[in-house]
């Protein structure tokens, strides 16, 4: 009885159809998933996206070209250049991320003494063309100046865990 | 004016190149834009049943969605791989494209709205359909790739097995039909909906169906184009349009064979209820509703079912569809012989 | 009617000039597409004398199953062209021989030669007298009464030479584990596993 039993249901395809049933009962339930790009997921203060370069809130430029992001950035991603400025104090002339490399592990922003190197919030910065993902030191400062307020919440509610 | 008109296009060979051209055309651009809405329905379905939400950002609903990933695979380049034979690489997806157009040639969409209606439609559309299968082949063994080369020989194992038993299908249907004309296959089913063909020989449909699913490369029989092994299968070195012809293919080859399953098990144009509302409808929108159907299912099944391995495939084909249709064929020949309903011929 | 007089020039042509190419062409995977090309134009032919059913089974059998299987075969095959071409000229005779004969045979069967016309007045009869009804019903008269025991003898013949390849390339190896689709089906959740009660830090 058993085997007929059986036999009855693979000729009758039950599993099937009970697989089917169930995928159809799933197509009506609500759906889980953020609707993208009119709502979005929360972010932790840690989160390690677009980087920027901060200044201090005079406007002068935090970094101090001591060159250690770019020793310790595994993807060799960062490249620097700095000589003395007018008034002595040593300001990079020259500071270019290739973003195609970076991986973001968050190490420059561990590295850098003055938090002048940070990973922004932004995730969203695809570019058209490969060339625009090359960023020099304009484009890093204009980031920070953009994106300062949220950088700087996310370094205070980080604080007190480092 | 208007018979003079009328004799240019009935009798002038021009007036009926005309004629067929734009009988051509009014099959292939519904098809084509259906083609770029069953992408979308399926990217839905699948999204809905995995709790997802799917494209919903171009346009409204994302309903322009198709028409972007289109325009993407237009603008891109095409790339022809250095070690490929490029005559052959670039020919291989035209042949899937055009066989899963010149298809539809016999697929009568309405009484009468048929741009050839031959005497060996369904021999027709077997033909056509087991020619599908060159473009993948070729397509395979141009790329001079070994992940497309061993999807290409996947396909076509797959494809010729399968077809064994859509062909002793076709047997069946037209053993209860008595034609090969898929319009005689049509009015044969005419009446309330239980005169169709899907009920007599559910078991065949149910065949057709899986059998289908393997013509077109589909879960849970994807395994020529299997994304976890063999990274595209055959299409692993095709981009951009070229890439674009055969996803254009695959699709109308899907919207073929459900339009045979609606031609040959699901009464084709009729109405399933032969009274008044419903034969307000017109028969094109009966057609058209219940290949969406089928269309439908097969995304559901892509949804459902996890991909069958290379050996199972091949027994499925061979040791269980293949002597199941070839005995309800007997069968139904000997139900048709003793309980006399063989079809007037 | 002159269009199609130019259609069955043009298929013809392509059908010769195909079947030349498989002969000629170095690769045999062209050797094996040129043979399909010869294969549909043949196709195209048969539609134009109104065999519509003869044709579409050549499309189907030739070009949908056999023509795969040889593309198939000849892609996997690792050949050698420079060696496939030594014995070219040592095979031209025999081969040449072959199609002499081909050729002699076939025009005697149509009477060309002076014989057999009877056979090709009577076939014409026959001809005449099926045209009334589509080929594949005509087809299907002839075939299931007057020939019915050749048919039948024909498909024993093919099923032969199945279950002699079968015989042949069947070899019972030892020690293979087949998956046995029933089995693994029909077993149950008991069959399957046990439910076991682990003691804390006492392991199974």
């Amino acid at each position: 009885m058993a085997s007929l039993d059986r036999t009855a249901r693979a000729f009758l395809l039950t599993e099937l159809v009970s697989g089917f049933a169930l995928t159809l009962k799933y197509m009506f339930k609500p759906k889980v998933t953020v609707n993208y790009p009119h709502e979005k997921g929360p972010l932790g203060p840690r989160f390690r996206g677009e980087h920027a370069l901060r200044r201090y809130p005079n406007g002068e430029e935090r970094c101090i070209a001591c060159k250690l992001c770019e020793a310790i950035c595994p993807a060799q991603a960062i490249t620097i250049e700095a000589e003395p400025r007018d008034d002595g104090s040593r300001r990079t002339t020259r500071y270019d991320i290739d973003m195609t490399k970076c991986i973001y592990c968050g190490f420059c922003q561990e590295a850098c003494p003055v938090d002048a190197i940070v990973e922004g919030p932004n995730f969203e910065f695809s570019t058209e063309t490969r060339e625009e993902l090359m960023y020099n030191k304009d484009k890093l400062l204009a980031n920070g100046d953009r994106w300062e307020s949220l950088i700087a919440a996310n370094l205070h509610a980080d604080a007190a865990y480092r | 004016m208007s018979a003079d008109l009328i004799q240019f296009f009935t009798t002038n060979w021009l007036g009926q190149a005309i004629v067929i051209l734009a009988q051509c055309l009014a099959v292939t651009v519904p098809l084509l834009v259906s083609v770029a809405y069953m992408t979308y329905v399926d990217r839905k379905v699948w999204a809905s049943i995995q709790l997802r939400r799917g494209p919903n950002v171009v346009g409204p609903f994302g309903l322009l969605q198709p028409f972007a990933d289109g325009l993407k695979l237009v603008l891109k380049e095409t790339i022809i791989p250095s070690s490929a034979n490029a005559v052959l690489f670039v020919i291989a997806p035209m042949i899937t494209f055009m066989t899963a157009l010149v298809a539809w040639a016999v697929v009568p969409f309405d009484d009468g709205w048929v741009i050839a209606d031959i005497n060996v439609g369904i021999l027709y559309l077997f033909a056509i359909s087991s020619l599908g299968v060159y473009g993948i082949i070729i397509a395979g063994w141009a790329s001079n790739s070994k992940y497309a080369f061993l999807g290409a020989l996947r396909s076509a194992a797959q494809m010729v097995s399968y077809e064994v038993s859509i062909g002793f299908v076709l047997i069946t249907v037209l053993l209860c039909v008595g034609s090969l004309n898929l319009s005689d296959v049509v009015i044969a089913q005419s009446g309330w909906f239980w005169n169709w063909l899907f009920l007599p020989l559910l078991p065949m449909f149910v065949i057709f169906f899986v059998s289908a699913l393997a013509e077109t490369n589909r879960t849970p029989f994807d395994l020529p184009m299997s994304e976890a092994e063999l990274v595209a299968g055959f299409h692993t070195e095709y981009s951009a349009m070229t890439f674009g012809l055969f996803f254009l293919g695959e699709y109308a080859n899907m919207i073929l064979l459900s339009a045979m399953g609606a031609v040959l098990f699901l009464g084709g144009w009729m109405s399933p209820i032969p009274h008044a509302p419903f034969t307000y409808v017109p028969g094109v929108v009966w057609f058209a509703l219940k290949i969406a159907f089928l269309l439908f299912v097969f995304s559901w099944t892509k949804g459902t079912l996890p991909r069958y391995r290379y050996d199972q495939l091949m027994r499925l084909g061979w040791k269980v569809f293949l002597p199941v249709s070839l005995g309800w064929v007997v069968l139904t020949a000997a139900v048709l012989q003793f309980g006399g309903w063989v079809p007037k011929s | 009617m002159l269009l199609q007089a130019l259609a069955f020039y043009v298929f013809a042509a392509v059908t010769v000039a195909s079947g030349a190419m498989v002969v000629v062409s170095r690769n045999p995977v062209y050797s094996v597409l040129f043979l399909i090309l010869a294969f549909f134009n043949a196709a195209a032919l048969f539609l134009l004398i109104g065999a519509e059913f003869i044709a579409m089974i050549l499309v189907i059998v030739y070009v949908g199953a056999v023509a795969v299987l040889f593309l198939f075969v000849v892609m996997m095959l690792d050949i050698n062209l420079v060696e496939l071409r030594e014995g070219f000229l040592k095979y031209l005779p025999v081969g040449a021989m072959i199609g002499v004969v081909l050729l002699a045979e076939i025009l005697l069967g149509l009477g060309v030669l002076g014989t057999g016309s009877a056979t090709i007045a009577a076939l014409n009869k026959q001809g005449a007298q099926v045209l009334a009804v589509d080929n594949t019903r005509a087809i299907g008269r002839v075939l299931y009464t007057q020939y019915f025991y050749l048919f039948q003898v024909a498909g024993i013949v093919l099923l032969v030479a199945m279950i002699g390849a079968i015989v042949l390339t069947l070899r019972t190896r030892p020690g293979v584990r087949r998956q046995k689709v029933g089995d693994q089906i029909n077993r149950t959740k008991e069959q399957a596993m046990t439910v076991v009660k682990v003691p804390t830090r006492g392991g199974v």
